[in-house]
Parts: structure tokens; sequence; C-alpha cells
């Protein structure tokens, strides 16, 4: 019983560890006072203003896009390139794996310090283009990671089965293979999707003046203070996803889901 | 069986493109002076007072978050698994979801809590207790690394722990191994690939920043990882910057190095 307890406490409390700033955020959010340190009562002022701010809808508009376009990319090269890379002899693959996961192992500011110097001797300008080539870049490692295992699991003699009885190799793809896969494009997807969403490092290098995403938006508040709306707009992103997953997650049983879905196929 | 290897292609060439060009560049710039020729002064710039107090100072900071995040993610991530949650994606998800608030904003919201009149503060006077005054000290770095990178502790060794064979601990119990013997000779041994991943994916981060030190730290505290950035953004020498970031590479060569020997098969990835 203590030691069930014990376990419990645990949990709580490193959960609130992880969770306080995103509740002290919120939080914020509804301060009427302009500044962090005092607290100015109840207001959603934040929120109606946040609509008028052009700068922070402009940075949220780059973010979303930049996300999206890269972490769409990321799964359609990275997808494609597992097909291949299952192929591979044995050591051509490990080092093709190898080189994969240097962006995932090395070290953000490294990344993105590389590229920008790239950009620069390319003759680029840097700006959105830049800053899509990066993301890119470090989002196709997450896709191919969780495609990965998904091949690997698959039994080639669907698809040999399927070829013989007169389906395309695209054909074939698209409905032996890529229903077993789809559950690891899609968490490779959002896997893709959330770092593109969350990375400063990178985007910090490889951006250039006049473009900003929230992340670098922040990052040149933060000595003058950061503006109130910004919570407002956090919160609600956060609450958005918030729901969205647990709408997706809604069943408890995961296991009866994957079931029907695969008796549907 | 060439058609397949074909639809690589496109895949090749972007990574030898934006992974192994750009790394290419840094090591040029980095053994470069300004005129072209070349040079092991940008790299022995390392050992000057300034830089080499930055890089012991990052060393020392990045190894205690470690530690303490190792510690700290180890039993959370057994208590996990023995909940039987058939949900792993669940488990995930509760770590991923933070990291939809922005990074920049959740560090912050530290010192909020964390400043001398804070909301920490304000809750240990209440209850009698010394306040705790680390804001602006290497203390709040350590404290911000272990918040921002302990869910890539967690997730590898709880990935991990959930693939042991349960009949092998039964069969060590069977055969009379005690608690602290089953955890020694068999769970400790089998999530050592993710322990090892989990090393990796905290220490370099930790290593390399710039950004938690610049908002928790004050501007006074400089790691490696702000020397290097202030280079680039304010000083303009991409050479000495590229020469310290080959010195910090060293370092996550040798992490790379060691990850690989250990976690063969990649059981100790984070997804």
């Amino acid at each position: 019983m203590i030691k069930n307890a014990a376990k419990k406490i645990y949990i709580i409390l490193i959960f609130i560890f992880l969770y306080a700033p995103i509740f002290t955020l919120i939080v914020l959010s509804f301060n009427a006072s302009r500044t962090r340190a005092k607290w100015g009562g109840f207001t959603v002022k934040w929120y109606v203003e946040l609509f008028k701010n052009d700068a922070i809808m402009q940075a949220l508009f780059n973010t979303l896009l930049i996300a999206f376009i890269a972490s769409v990319t990321a799964t359609i090269i990275g997808t494609i390139a597992c097909i291949s890379i299952m192929n591979l002899k044995k050591r051509t693959r490990a080092l093709v794996i190898g080189i994969t996961n240097i962006p995932m192992l090395n070290a953000d500011i490294v990344t993105g310090i590389s590229l920008m110097l790239l950009f620069i001797s390319m003759g680029l300008r840097f700006g959105m283009g830049t800053i899509l080539l990066s993301h890119i870049t470090f989002c196709i490692p997450y896709v191919i990671l969780s495609v990965m295992p998904r091949m690997k699991q698959l039994n080639p003699h669907t698809y040999e089965a399927a070829l013989d009885l007169g389906a395309g190799p695209v054909y074939g793809f698209f409905k032996v293979v890529f229903p077993d896969i789809l559950p690891g494009v899609l968490s490779g997807f959002l896997m893709a999707f959330t770092m593109s969403l969350d990375d400063f490092i990178i985007t910090h290098f490889t951006k250039g003046a006049g473009v900003d995403t929230l992340s670098t938006k922040i990052y040149t508040e933060v000595k003058k203070g950061i503006k109130p709306e910004m919570y407002a707009l956090s919160t609600l992103i956060f609450i958005t996803v918030l729901i969205l997953l647990l709408l997706v997650n809604k069943n408890p049983d995961e296991k009866t889901t994957k079931q029907l879905k695969s008796e549907k196929h | 069986m060439n058609k397949k290897k074909m639809l690589g292609t496109p895949y090749f060439i972007w990574s030898v493109m934006f992974i192994l060009v750009p790394l290419g560049m840094v090591f040029y710039y980095g053994l470069t002076d300004k005129s072209g020729a070349f040079t092991f002064e940008n790299i022995s710039a390392i050992t000057s007072p300034e830089h080499s107090k930055a890089l012991f100072l990052a060393l020392l900071l990045s190894l205690i978050a470690t530690v303490i995040c190792l510690l700290l993610a180890y039993p959370l991530a057994m208590i996990l698994c023995s909940m039987n949650i058939n949900q792993h994606s669940f488990i995930v998800l509760i770590f991923i979801l933070p990291m939809w608030m922005n990074f920049l904003l959740r560090t912050l919201a530290w010192q909020t809590l964390l400043e001398k009149t804070g909301v920490i503060n304000n809750i240990l006077t209440f209850l009698h207790l010394p306040t705790l005054n680390i804001i602006n000290t290497p203390y709040a770095i350590i404290f911000g690394m272990v918040y921002n990178f302990l869910p890539f502790m967690v997730l590898p060794i709880y990935n991990s722990l959930t693939k042991i064979d349960g009949n092998v601990i039964n069969a060590a119990q069977d055969l009379g191994a005690n608690g602290l013997q089953v955890f020694t000779k068999i769970t400790l041994p089998l999530t050592v690939p993710g322990i090892i991943s989990g090393i990796t994916m905290v220490f370099i981060p930790a290593l390399t920043t710039f950004v938690i030190s610049k908002l928790l730290g004050g501007s006074k505290i400089l790691l490696i990882g702000n020397v290097v950035e202030e280079e680039f953004t304010q000083a303009s020498n991409w050479h000495l910057g590229s020469g310290l970031s080959i010195v910090l590479m060293i370092f996550i060569i040798i992490n790379m190095v060691i990850s690989t020997i250990f976690d063969k098969d990649g059981e100790g990835s984070v997804l």
C-alpha cells in the first residue's frame, strides 16, 4: 500500500514539474497586468488584442505554414527513402542510416550554423526558403525513424503476391504496403510537425531579417518583455492540441481500435 | 530491385547536400582564417581562459543535469511500465504534449516561478520554509536543462523497459533471485540501450544550449553555446565560431560512437 502511494506521489510530482510552466502561462494569459511579476486581476482582453496584432498573426501563419510544408515534404521524402533503404546492402544501409541520424544526434546549434554557412556560400537569400530547407532536413530523420520499424515488420510476400496477381508497383504499394506502414507514417508526420513547430535554434540561424516565426519573435521580445498576447496565443494552441488529442485518443483500449482498423482494410 | 534503390536517390542527394556538405563547411571555416589560409588558431582558441571556462562550465552543468535526469527518469519509467497502461502512445503523448507550448515561453515561465518574489517562494514563505534563491545562478540553468530534456531520458528508457520479456523476470524469480538481484542482473542490463540513448539525447542539447543559460542564468553566465552563438550573430567571426563548433563536435562524435556501440539495433529509440 505504502509502496503504491509512494509511486503515485512520485508520478504526480513529476507531472507538476512538467506542467507547472504550462499552467503558469495559461494563468498569465488572463492577467490584466502587463508584467509577469504581479497579478492585476482577471481579463480576457489579451485574447481580443491577439487577433488585432498583425505581427503575431503573421508569425503564427509563418510558423504553421513552415511546419506544414516541412513535415509533409519530409514525410514524402522520408517514406520513399525508407523503401529504398530496406533494399540496400547491409553495409550501405548502415552508412545511410548513420548519416540520417546525424541531424538528430548533432547539436542544434551546429546544425543551424552549418546550414547557415551553406546557404551563405550558395548565395541564397535568407528567408522562408532557407527556413524550409533547414526544417525539412531535420524533420526527415524523425519520419525515417518511425516508418523504418513498420517496414521491417512487413511481410514481403504480400507485396509480391499483389504483383503476381497483376497489381502494378504503385498500385501494389498503396493497396498492400501503405496501409501497414500508415501508423508509422502518421506518427512520423506528427513528430516532424511538432519538432518544426517547437524549433527555435535552427530557425534562429537560418532565418533572414524580416521573417519571423513565433519562436524567433518571442526571443526578440525577451529583452523588452513578452507581450501578454503571446501567452494568450500559446494557451489557445495548447488547448486546441489537447482537445484534438483527447478526441483522437478517446477510445481507452488502443488494441481494439487497431484490430477494427485492420479488419476494415 | 534496382528500381527500388533508385527511389531513395532524392533523399540521398538531399542528405549529402544538407547534412554532409554543411558539416564540411563548418570544418572549412574552422580550419581557415579570414584570408582563407589554413590555421589551427580557431580551434586552439578554446584554450583561452574565457573560452575554456565556458566549455568547462557547460560540461559540468550538462553532466549534472544528465545525471539528475537519469535518476529521475529511471524510477518514473519503471512505474509507468508497471502501471500496465495498454496505450503506449498515451505515455509518449504526455511527454510530447508540453512541446506544443513554445519552448522559450515554457522556460520563461520558470523565471516567473523561480523569481525571488515568485510563486514558489511565496508558497515556501507561506509554509515557513527557507526561500529558494536560484534564479540567475548556475543552479537555475541545471533546473532548466532537467526540465527541458527530461522527456528525452524517460521515453527511451520506458521503451526499452516495455520490450523486456516478462518470462525472463519470472524465470529469475523462480530461480531464487530477489528484487534487487532481478533489477541489477536482468532489468538494468537489458535497458542499457535505452539509458545510453537517453544520455545522448540529454547531454548533447544540454552541453550546447545557449537559450536556457540566457533565459535562466541572467546574462552573466556564459556557456560554450553562448560563446559560439555570439560569434555568429554579434561578432560575425564565423571562423572562430566554426573552430569552437569543431571542439563541440568532438564531444558529439564521442557520444555518437558510444551510442552506436551500445545500441546497435536502435532499440533505445525515442519513438
